[in-house]
């Protein structure tokens, strides 16, 4: 019996789960803002400690 | 921000601040340290996050964010000013609380505020940082597109009115987030549109691989057992592929077959069910074609286009969301012992009386029963110059209190305020748009009805041929004439021209609102902060000019709009400085520079005051008042020297933006609040006809006014800034709203101009125009595809491959085109 017989099915298994993930990020609201995470993304902790040595910004 | 606000926000770049003031940052706009001022740069910092983020934001060409938010930093501005440390107390009020805030299990709330001032990156970072600035925060989570902050706090370690000022400290003021069922809903509809293209991706791509193997076996042959699995796997995701996420397109053509439409859904509709049918049968049989590839990706394809078009709608307008974004939130209340309490707006009823300050909003509706001064109702209604007003005089919420503080015996407060009917009226007429007839769905119809007709002419064609062939023949032509890359052709177009258009500083809500704009149309203008300066300004100086500069010395001290534009006249005075400076009652001012006593103010204080005012200048006083113009006369030592014209001054550029608009064909006229005689004076300098132009014009009178030419014309464009156009521009076809007007018109209106005057609409129209050529453009394309299909199919040449191929290169070519077009001049791709 050929492997395709066993491999297929499991692909199709594999999308499934993709899917199922994504729906699950979809609906835990993930998507609903794609603006702010990718401004989060460009500062790393090097800016956090430069902004922390500035004097108070009020 | 308290450096900057101590002195009056004076137009120009940051060179133009008075020398007393602190450098702005220039991406922030508070006060940069002394040490870290650059000398002689134009970009100042007040901390490295904000280099990174302004280098971050012009490397990626987004320079024209600066010039929208320093329009729209004036209102922040505005009321950072009234941030004081009493602010924001509305927001500890028990009822307040139990209203917006929900309670969390360690004893800790949370709570969505609406939140202003958000520019960028930096304020992002800075705002979720904020747990650092005000510890009694345990989390603060900013959603930059829905401008909401999410705070968590513990209300034992500090209330939330000291949260709420430390965040106006920063420039970013917070309101209470009204009206948030709408956006709720648009939220879940994201969501559901989101899932349904994951679906068919999964789908699409699947089978996609599936195909490969099968056109593999085409050429070098594949055992029976194989080729069977492969059909049948690619038959389960074709089926979950068009039941669940396609089966839009199925219930569509149904809707559009039931009312007698044929729309874009019934070949979608057609080609999917033909696919799928002719599928099912062949897999079952074993032999024959499959189209499960081509059937997949159309849904997954068609989807996104779906999924586009619905990010470009305009999100209709709530009332209660305008409301709140246009009036505070809060009010001072006067309490029986003679204080004054801040209570939240909702606490207020007919019947109390409030104290209103100087500089702030008027709360409620109302007569005042203390304190004399001028409001400025121009947002409200359009007029140029500021209302006295006195004990007696009805006021209206929105207006604000210039000069002195008053107090006010409420009539209506909240949605029952005129301004909250107007709002109401906005929210209505943004129902009630006519909807505009979209290229895409005139050419659908005819679309619709010509691969019907090729069908049948294939059916029959081969029912004489090979009977055999005559139904997979036909079913090819349905599957591969699937109009995928039409379907795609305009929501692709219409998202590169917003994105164009949104460097260039023009911020499209509505992708129908380009449609719109594309042919010309009744043009209307407002007036007031349109055509003209929003703020009044010396449009003539008669006589003595060595005068300008101690007036403009003298007349700095006072925040009265006619003082700020004498003050303007002048912005260096030099070494004079001005002593005794008073008030005359609102007549006039009065002061000293250099020894000589300066008498500055109305004809009738010079009267008074018993001075005699030249033939010369007597005869320009009359001919300014004839315009409709104020003028203000200048005397030193009792004799008067000059006479200055104060008013409202047209835009750079105006009448030459309103010619080329009528050369293109625009029928341009004028709707404005103000008093006939001043809008006759602008509108003849315009060099509109006079029968297109309306003054005196309330609210309502606009919106109305909007609806009858909508009931001639086609297309009625409406421009305007203030709340007083808010209902006209969401009744108008396209509503524009201009820099620096009311965030009320902003919610209401299709396109915003971030860069005042009128060149910005030359450019959104231009933009318009060719967006609607790229639109054409892309029909054809995927015309002729689809042409060439056809014809392969009802030479019954197509097969599986061919048609895998063609349908991808149709739309890949349609997206490409798209992007690359130059849809706006100037724009950096």
């Amino acid at each position: 019996m050929s492997v395709i017989y066993l491999v297929l099915p499991l692909a199709v298994l594999f999308a499934l789960g993709a899917v199922l993930v994504f729906v699950w990020a979809v609906r835990s609201g993930q998507f609903d803002d794609v603006e702010s995470p990718r401004y989060r993304a460009i500062f790393d902790d090097d800016a956090l400690e430069d902004a922390r040595e500035t004097p108070e910004r009020e | 921000m308290t450096a900057i606000d101590a002195v009056h926000p004076v137009p120009g770049p940051f060179g133009d601040f008075p020398q007393n003031a602190a450098v702005a940052c220039t991406h922030c706009t508070l006060p940069v340290p002394r040490g870290l001022i650059v000398a002689g740069s134009d970009e100042q910092f007040c901390c490295s996050g904000c280099r990174t983020a302004h280098d971050l934001l012009h490397n990626a060409g987004l320079g024209a964010f600066y010039r929208l938010r320093d329009s729209l930093d004036e209102d922040t501005r505005e009321e950072a000013k009234q941030s004081s440390g009493a602010e924001y107390l509305e927001f500890d009020d028990p009822l307040f609380i139990q209203e917006h805030a929900a309670p969390l299990p360690n004893g800790l709330l949370g709570i969505d505020l609406a939140i202003e001032g958000l520019h960028c990156g930096a304020c992002v970072w800075l705002l979720e940082r904020l747990p650092r600035l005000a510890p009694s925060v345990t989390l603060a989570r900013i959603d930059y597109q829905r401008r909401i902050i999410h705070i968590e706090w513990d209300p034992a370690r500090a209330p939330l009115s000291a949260i709420a000022s430390r965040l106006g400290l920063l420039g970013y003021p917070v309101r209470r987030r009204a009206g948030s069922g709408r956006d709720d809903a648009l939220l879940n509809e994201n969501r559901r549109y989101l899932v349904r293209v994951a679906v068919a991706g999964a789908c699409a791509g699947n089978v996609m691989l599936i195909s490969f193997a099968l056109y593999g076996g085409m050429f070098s042959g594949m055992a029976a057992s194989h080729e069977a699995l492969f059909r049948w796997t690619s038959l389960l995701f074709g089926l979950l592929a068009t039941a669940g996420p396609g089966f839009v397109f199925i219930r569509g053509a149904l809707a559009g077959v039931r009312a007698g439409v044929l729309n874009m859904d019934l070949p979608i509709a057609l080609g999917l069910s033909a696919g799928v049918a002719m599928g099912l049968i062949n897999t079952v049989r074993g032999s024959g074609e499959v189209y499960f590839d081509t059937v997949t990706m159309l849904v997954f394809l068609l989807l996104l286009g779906r999924w586009l078009q619905f990010r470009q709608q305009a999100r209709s307008s709530d009332s209660l969301a305008l409301l709140g974004a246009v009036t505070p939130g809060a009010a001072r209340r006067r309490t029986a012992e003679g204080g004054a309490e801040i209570v939240a707006i909702e606490s207020i009823h007919a019947g109390d009386e409030v104290e209103v300050l100087v500089g702030d909003s008027i709360p409620v509706d109302g007569t005042v029963v203390s304190g004399r001064g001028h409001v400025d109702a121009s947002l409200m209604t359009g007029e140029s110059n500021p209302v006295p007003v006195s004990p007696g005089d009805a006021v209206v919420a929105g207006s604000v209190n210039l000069s002195a503080p008053i107090a006010i015996r409420v009539s209506a407060s909240g949605s029952d305020t005129r301004i909250g009917r107007i709002m109401h009226l906005v929210e209505q007429a943004s129902f009630n748009r006519p909807p505009i007839v979209r290229a895409a769905d005139r050419i659908a119809q005819r679309f619709v009805a010509g691969v019907l007709l090729l069908g049948a002419l294939t059916l029959l064609l081969w029912l004489f041929i090979d009977p055999s062939r005559a139904v997979p023949n036909a079913a090819a032509l349905l599957i591969v004439t699937c109009p995928c890359a039409l379907a795609l052709a305009t929501p692709l177009a219409i998202a590169s021209g917003i994105g164009q258009a949104a460097r260039r500083g023009i911020l499209i809500k509505s992708g129908e609102a380009l449609e719109s704009l594309s042919r010309p149309g009744v043009l209307l203008l407002d007036k007031t902060g349109t055509v003209t300066e929003r703020a009044v300004s010396v449009v003539r100086w008669h006589g003595d000019q060595s005068m300008k500069s101690p007036v403009a010395a003298i007349e700095r001290s006072f925040t009265h709009p006619i003082a700020r534009a004498l003050a303007g006249m002048d912005r260096d005075p030099g070494p004079a400085s001005p002593v005794h400076v008073q008030a005359i009652g609102s007549l006039g001012v009065e002061g000293a520079v250099d020894g000589s006593r300066f008498v500055i103010g109305s004809t009738r204080l010079i009267r008074l005051e018993g001075f005699q005012i030249g033939e010369d200048l007597e005869r320009q006083i009359s001919e300014a008042a004839g315009d409709g113009l104020t003028p203000i006369v200048v005397a030193r030592d009792g004799e008067v020297r000059a006479v200055a014209v104060c008013g409202d001054r047209l835009r750079v550029g105006a009448s030459i933006a309103v010619a080329q608009l009528r050369r293109a064909g625009w029928t341009v006229g004028m709707l404005s609040g103000d008093h006939p005689q001043i809008v006759q004076r602008v509108a003849a300098d315009l060099g509109l006809e006079p029968h297109m132009v309306r003054g005196e014009a309330t609210p309502e009178a606009k919106a109305d006014a909007v609806g009858e030419l909508l009931a001639e014309h086609e297309r009625v464009v409406m421009v305007g800034d203030g709340i007083n156009d808010a209902a006209a521009l969401a009744s108008a076809t396209v509503g524009v709203a201009v820099e620096g007007g009311a965030e009320a018109s902003l919610e209401a209106a299709d396109l915003y101009l971030s860069r005042p005057g009128l060149a910005p609409l030359e450019q959104a129209i231009e933009g318009a125009r060719r967006t609607m050529r790229v639109i054409r453009r892309n029909f054809a394309i995927s015309l002729a595809y689809n042409a060439v299909c056809a014809t392969l199919a009802i030479s019954g040449l197509i097969n599986p491959l061919i048609a895998a191929v063609i349908m991808p290169v149709s739309s890949l070519t349609v997206v490409t085109l798209s992007y690359r077009a130059r849809i706006f001049p100037g724009a950096r791709r």
